[in-house]
């Protein structure tokens, strides 16, 4: 049975040289095949005598299995070979920008209407809204500024044809919201107001945001409390100067002008105070049960503040380069 | 309001610096805008007298000149200016003097001769001077005294910016009052003495409008000289309050307007006929005012008349016939308390005010006008001469002044903070009002001079002023915690526009006011919201729709050579209503996009090709998901009639998309026409509530069914064919593609579709499916004439 071993080598020797799959199937046929060598060797067994048929036999499936072995061995080394060669060329230039879309863009003041209004909820202020053209009712008398008051003269007024204003600003949706529902009320409303005024630090649309909070117990400490906690939030500085500054609204009483301190002084930032009674009377909620305050601020300004932006116009340019800066 | 610091120090003189009193007013609700000094610094300038003045020998436009400077010794200076002369009073600064811009001055030679300094121009040092050369002084300035000494230059000037409310601080008097009681300083208001008549000529006073005019002083003043020069210390203050010498009556008036708060007025008693009445003036009536303008005067504006005619506008302004002029002998003299009500928003009409007007408008003590008439009286006989008659008085309706009530608890309920009586009545006590203690609090009675105390709540805003805003703690509130409603079929504003930024849009803010031929281009608004009083034509009416100022950002972004835009605004249109009004209802929020130029940003690995009608559509679609809302082919005056479609939404019109119409692009100057949408916002953010429903686990059969129909045939009333007839097992009919060409005939398309059945229980057979699939096509036959392509 020398001859086996012999075989063997062969089929190793064939198995070791096969290049591909196909190569490997032809060289397995050659000795594993219906009439392959190995295959012929096992047919033979029978014309063994009976007592060498046994060892014979033993020493062909030997054979055989180490055949199927490097057969195998060489397939899974060819199988991965293959695998490797597509993966290669395969690859991609991964560092090749992604297809489709771009994303667009908030403007500044949204963002920074957004963040505050994010801020405010965070204290239970709910947002409101109301309408830009006013009736002088809701813009100036139901806020205790009766006609040819000289704070009339403070807000230049647009008026529309039949009378109406376009809002000089967001205190009539404070009016609004009084008037259809009840205390406690804590709203916050942004939105856009408009004065007759046009300049590098002036536009004549800009967006100013309200806050209210009229409920039993509200007082002027309160009310230094809410808004310097609002701008450290805002500015992100817990260390922010703020002060209030004794000054005068017709809505409100006492009032108040928001300044913070920046690098180059005090900066003024908004008007606040406690909602005057008149106010409150005037939409049917009792002043003397419920206390209430009021602050009103530019949201451009803080966009402006925030952004670094030093010339209000930008903002109403709609230059994509400036607003893309934003995304 | 703008003063001295110097005029104000010589009332109430607290030990604090200027930047110190500058904050205490901030503080106090006085805001100071502005504090500027009165000159630069400069040293070593003094008083020179010219003594003497030969020309230079080397050179044509110089002299040499020999001033005293009062230390015994005539200096040798060498002058350039025109204006120099002997007996001239000029600064001159002496050798180590240092001039405004760090300029040195020392002993130097000039073409040869010896200067021992500088002889000054107002400008070398800073002070403004209208003459040409040389700063001449008076001729009794004391030689050798320091220039700043002098002409008081080392003063500021305060600009305030008072509050409506606070007219009685429009004043130096005013100011001198708050000061004293915000510092305990005392106060020395100047000394008023009644000028005792020196003859009894008067002229009768009438006021016929009682309510408008409170009190009328008038006085005669004979034989004044007009033309007598202002006294250099009230130039000096006018001027550094703003305001110009005039004449010295006139300069009088204003200087008591600027010391007292009391606008005065001089007449040329010449000119009036008969008496002063003060009355309302006569419809048609006009007068020719001091600035030189003619108004037509209304039934409801004041007038100072005589027996003939209107002499001036109460509390407004004078009027140029009857006004003093340098030339007056013989002059009357006005000091009125006018209502503000009568006086406030009438000028604004004209385009006008004055420092009077402003004053009166916001209150003038209405005890002041005699000591004020006093005060003006004095000084016309110190400046001008003359002889004073008697005061005449009229009275009319003066301002009542009720007690106003306030509360301890109500003070501490408003500040937040607890004060004690002590503490409040020590406030008051500072204020210089009178009060009384009543249970629980105070009685207080506003003086004449405050009209902003008439509430419980205008005490309380005394009280936390003078407290001081800075000693009122902000603690965190305590609160009742409530969390707020957030209703599911809501969805947030944000929401929409981070969505429509997430898919490529920029959000930009437009104006809402625009030209008119945007409302008449892409509204066809032939009568829009119109402004009465516009900042530009170009911004004149109110927009109806948010297209023309989408166009506009376009079109500013084409010239920035932008290669690709897209943008979108959320903002409201305004409408008139039925009545014509525009009402809250008919001021919609809407939310508009715009898309122009390539479909994606010009990149590798995709066609460029421009961005369409359906690729906006789908944005329109997906922000509507999950509304499916119908698309009806629609004409707008903005779009292509061919490429425009309503929006709509349970059968009601919610919005447009379109491609611009040619025209417009070419008008606007667009390479190309952009495809816009707009929607109302409240359709956008309506969402309906989800209720969930078992899902099928059976797979669906699919059929696809190519249908050849005309042209003409919309996409969108074939499906509405299948949903019609579609029965129980159909549970998705759509489009996935469109034929032309080869196999379909000239003039037709093939459309493909998809048609899914399913069933919740079984697996459907082609015994179910066949009838259903025969029932559609039937339907499409014979509503569109829809052949299946075989």
């Amino acid at each position: 049975m020398t001859n086996v071993d012999a075989i063997l080598q062969q089929g190793l020797t064939a198995v070791a040289a096969v290049r591909d799959l196909i190569e490997l199937e032809q060289v397995k046929a050659r000795f594993l095949g219906k009439s392959g060598e190995l295959t012929e060797l096992l047919k033979q067994l029978g014309k063994l005598p009976p007592e060498e048929r046994k060892t014979a036999g033993a020493t062909i499936n030997v054979a055989k299995q180490a055949f199927e072995t490097a057969h195998n061995d060489k397939r899974d080394a060819l199988n991965a070979a293959k695998l490797e060669a597509q993966l290669a060329a395969e690859a991609l230039d991964v560092t090749l920008p992604g297809r489709g879309l771009s994303t667009g863009g908030l403007h500044p003041v949204a963002l920074t209407l957004d963040r505050i209004a994010a801020l405010f909820r965070s204290m239970g202020f709910q947002v409101a809204d109301g309408p830009e053209i006013e009736t002088d009712f809701h813009n100036f008398q139901a806020l205790n500024i009766p006609e040819n008051h000289p704070a009339r003269a403070m807000a230049d007024t647009f008026y529309v044809e039949g009378g109406d204003v376009l809002r000089t600003h967001t205190s009539p949706i404070q009016v609004r919201y009084m008037l259809d529902n009840e205390p406690p009320i804590k709203i916050v409303a942004p939105g856009r107001v408009y004065r007759v005024d046009s300049d590098a630090t002036h536009s004549p649309m800009f967006h100013q945001m309200e806050g209210l909070w009229v409920e039993e117990g509200v007082s002027f400490a309160d009310l230094k409390a809410v808004v310097t906690d609002f701008l450290r939030r805002f500015f992100e500085r817990d260390d922010l100067q703020v002060r209030f500054r004794p000054s005068f609204f017709p809505f409100t009483e006492p009032s108040a002008e928001i300044d913070v301190l920046g690098e180059r002084g005090w900066l003024e930032v908004g008007g606040c105070g406690m909602v005057h009674p008149n106010v409150l009377r005037n939409v049917n909620i009792d002043p003397e049960k419920y206390t209430g305050f009021a602050f009103g601020i530019g949201l451009d300004r803080f966009a402006m503040l925030r952004y670094g932006v030093n010339d209000l116009r930008l903002f109403f340019e709609n230059d994509l380069n400036f607003l893309k800066q934003f995304n | 309001m703008q003063f001295s610091e110097q005029w104000l120090r010589s009332w109430v003189n607290p030990s604090l610096t200027s930047d110190e009193l500058s904050y205490l007013l901030t503080m106090a609700g006085l805001e100071v805008e502005e504090v500027v000094a009165a000159a630069p610094a400069f040293t070593g300038v003094v008083v020179a007298e010219v003594k003497e003045v030969v020309k230079h020998e080397n050179a044509d436009r110089l002299r040499v000149t020999k001033v005293d400077v009062g230390n015994g010794e005539l200096v040798q200076i060498v002058c350039g200016a025109p204006n120099v002369a002997v007996g001239l009073k000029v600064p001159c600064a002496l050798p180590g003097a240092v001039l405004p811009g760090d300029f040195r001055i020392k002993p130097t030679k000039m073409r040869g001769v010896e200067s021992g300094g500088m002889l000054c121009s107002g400008k070398e040092l800073g002070i403004p001077d209208d003459a040409d050369g040389l700063l001449v002084l008076a001729a009794d300035a004391p030689v050798g005294q320091s220039i700043r000494d002098h002409l008081c230059l080392d003063d500021q000037l305060f600009t305030l910016k008072i509050t409506p409310n606070r007219a009685d601080c429009l004043s130096i008097k005013g100011i001198a009052r708050e000061v004293s009681a915000l510092t305990g300083a005392v106060n020395s208001p100047v000394a008023i003495a009644a000028v005792a008549p020196q003859h009894d000529q008067a002229l009768p006073v009438r006021i016929d409008a009682p309510k408008a005019c409170g009190r009328y002083l008038g006085r005669v003043v004979r034989g004044v000289n007009a033309a007598a020069p202002t006294p250099d210390w009230m130039k000096r203050r006018l001027e550094r309050a703003g305001i110009r010498s005039i004449s010295a009556i006139v300069d009088i008036t204003n200087y008591v307007l600027l010391e007292q708060g009391q606008p005065m007025h001089a007449f040329d008693l010449s000119r009036i006929d008969g008496g002063i009445v003060v009355r309302m003036a006569r419809e048609g009536e006009e007068l020719l005012c001091l600035n030189e303008k003619t108004v037509k005067l209304a039934e409801d504006n004041l007038v100072i008349a005589d027996n003939s005619k209107a002499l001036a506008i109460g509390g407004i302004m004078g009027g140029e016939e009857s006004g003093v002029t340098t030339a007056s002998t013989e002059i009357f003299l006005e000091s009125a308390f006018f209502a503000p009500e009568a006086i406030a928003g009438k000028a604004r009409v004209w385009g006008f005010g004055s420092d009077s007007s402003f004053r009166y408008e916001r209150g003038v003590d209405f005890e002041l006008q005699r000591d004020a008439m006093e005060r003006a009286t004095g000084l016309v006989l110190e400046i001008c001469g003359g002889e004073a008659g008697p005061v005449t008085e009229a009275l009319g309706e003066l301002p009542k002044r009720s007690a106003v009530k306030v509360r301890v608890e109500r003070v501490a309920k408003v500040l937040g903070i607890n004060l004690s009586c002590d503490a409040i009545a020590g406030i008051f006590s500072r204020l210089g009002l009178t009060f009384r203690s009543i249970d629980g609090g105070f009685e207080v009675d506003a003086p004449s001079f405050r009209f902003d105390i008439e509430i419980e709540e205008d005490l309380i805003e005394e009280v936390a002023r003078v407290h001081g805003y800075d000693a009122i703690p902000a603690e965190a509130p305590a609160s009742r915690l409530r969390m707020l409603a957030l209703p599911e079929v809501v969805r947030p504003r944000e929401v929409i526009r981070h969505f429509l930024a997430g898919r490529d849009y920029q959000e930009v803010v437009s104006y809402a006011f625009v030209e008119e031929r945007w409302e008449r281009d892409f509204a066809g608004n032939a009568d829009p919201v119109r402004l009465i009083n516009p900042i530009a034509s170009q911004m004149s009416v109110m927009r109806s729709s948010l297209i023309g100022g989408l166009v506009d950002v376009l079109v500013g972004n084409l010239n920035r050579k932008q290669p690709r835009v897209r943008v979108f605004e959320v903002a409201r249109v305004f409408h008139k209503s039925a009545e014509g009004k525009v009402d809250a209802a008919s001021q919609p929020e809407m939310v508009a996009g715009l898309a122009w130029g390539p479909r994606f940003a010009e990149q590798w690995g995709q066609k460029s090709e421009r961005v369409d009608f359906f690729d906006v559509k789908a944005d329109v679609e997906a922000l509507l998901h999950p509304a499916r809302a119908e698309y009806v082919k629609a004409t707008h005056p903005a779009f292509h009639p061919g490429r425009c479609a309503h929006i709509l939404l349970d059968g009601e019109v919610v919005g447009v998309i379109g491609e611009l119409h040619p025209r417009w692009a070419q008008e606007y100057g667009l390479p190309t026409p952009p495809v816009l949408f707009e929607l109302s916002l409240k359709a956008v953010d309506a969402r309906v509530p989800v209720q969930a429903t078992p899902v099928s686990k059976l797979q669906p059969v699919r059929r696809d069914l190519a249908l050849v129909v005309d042209e003409q045939v919309a996409v969108a009333a074939m499906l509405a064919t299948f949903t019609r007839q579609a029965g129980p097992l159909v549970r998705e009919v759509a489009l996935f593609d469109i034929y032309r060409g080869k196999g379909v005939d000239e003039g037709k398309k093939s459309l493909a579709f998809r048609v899914l059945l399913q069933d919740e229980s079984r697996t459907l057979t082609d015994e179910d499916v066949e009838p259903a699939i025969k029932a559609l096509l039937d339907a499409v036959a014979a509503e569109h004439g829809a052949q299946l392509r075989l």
